[in-house]
């Protein structure tokens, strides 16, 4: 418990701020993936740049990488029921 | 000395417990944004081509602008905890205060920007939205709704970082309940304070045979490592919480404002 508090300090304020640039300039590529007509493909890459921002975020403005196994195993249940939850409603409309 | 019984106060943190509520309360977030999520896709796969017509008529700098805003509080919440954690107070309360002006420059943005939809006559149910085709209709609505959501969100947020303000600005007192323990043993003999150097600050009157029941409160101040380790704990999990919302919002963004072709 202690222990894991001194590793959250061990993050320097330098990480936040690269952290931070690396969101604005994931941002700047969502916009200008939008900006190219790919269709249905610019959809997918917009999720995936949102899905990498959120494992930065999570990570380490979250601590995430830093809390200990039981943290990661429990985003990861919620995040696969999410995933079961709208994989199972496409299955269903598609097959209607 | 042998009639000295010795009760400490000490308050129990678990900052990782709290850390495990706070994400379990998260996840029941990520399950009320996750169903409208859902809803958005499936009705975006059903129409399309409409999907990507509305969504042209939102305004794309505000987005963007707002998503940077929001960005930006991150960084401002996380380097706020920090510098707590460094036990730097003043730095924590700037930062904090910044993070707090931001998500207000967000959500003014946004007024603006339902004003802007609301007097082209564009508002759920709106005479003039119901002429427009079923998937705009789906789109606007799932528009005011989940950006409304989250920007209560926001609002909410908003509001607990200004008690966090508050917590870390002012000096604490504390009121503890004393229950001693050995309450049987304590006939015939008295209740004292002692201070750190082992000065008796303060004495009972002999505790009679009849007495059943001795309650003792302590009123005084919490000292600076004590309010600043449970402050710590509490502005970590309000940073959790302001990071979800940031989350929520980088989904948003490109799902409302980028899809138009």
């Amino acid at each position: 418990m202690e222990k894991s508090h001194q590793e959250h300090a061990l993050m320097g304020y330098g990480t936040y701020v690269m952290v931070w640039l690396a969101l604005l300039l994931l941002t700047g590529l969502t916009v200008t993936v939008a900006g190219v007509n790919l269709r249905d493909f610019a959809i997918a890459a917009a999720i995936f740049i949102a899905a990498f921002k959120t494992v930065l975020v999570m990570n380490y403005f979250m601590h995430l990488k830093y809390e200990s196994a039981l943290f990661r195993n429990m985003v990861f249940i919620s995040i696969f029921t999410l995933a079961i939850i709208i994989g199972l409603t496409f299955i269903d409309i598609s097959f209607r | 000395m042998s009639h000295l019984a010795e009760f400490t106060i000490e308050k129990h943190h678990d900052a990782e417990g709290a850390r495990v509520g706070m994400w379990l309360f998260l996840f029941t977030e990520l399950l009320l944004f996750g169903g409208m999520f859902l809803l958005y896709s499936v009705y975006f796969s059903k129409h399309p081509q409409e999907f990507r017509y509305a969504s042209g008529e939102l305004n794309q700098f505000v987005g963007a602008m707002n998503t940077i805003i929001l960005l930006t509080s991150s960084l401002t919440m996380a380097l706020s905890i920090a510098f707590l954690q460094k036990a730097n107070r003043k730095m924590a309360v700037t930062f904090l205060l910044i993070t707090m002006a931001l998500g207000v420059f967000f959500l003014v943005n946004k007024y603006f920007e339902w004003g802007v939809k609301i007097s082209h006559g564009l508002y759920p149910n709106s005479p003039e939205l119901l002429r427009h085709s079923q998937g705009e209709i789906l789109f606007y609505s799932l528009y005011f709704v989940m950006t409304g959501l989250h920007g209560l969100h926001v609002l909410i947020g908003l509001v607990i970082i200004g008690f966090m303000v508050y917590f870390i600005s002012k000096k604490s007192n504390m009121t503890v309940n004393l229950k001693p323990t050995v309450l049987e043993n304590l006939s015939g003999r008295r209740l004292s304070l002692s201070d750190d150097a082992g000065n008796r600050i303060w004495e009972s009157d002999v505790i009679g045979q009849d007495v059943t029941d001795v309650k003792l409160a302590v009123k005084g101040k919490v000292s600076d490592a004590e309010s600043l380790r449970a402050n710590a704990i509490k502005l970590d999990n309000v940073g959790l919480y302001w990071h979800l919302v940031d989350i929520i919002w980088i989904f948003l963004f490109p799902l409302f404002y980028l899809i138009a072709m």
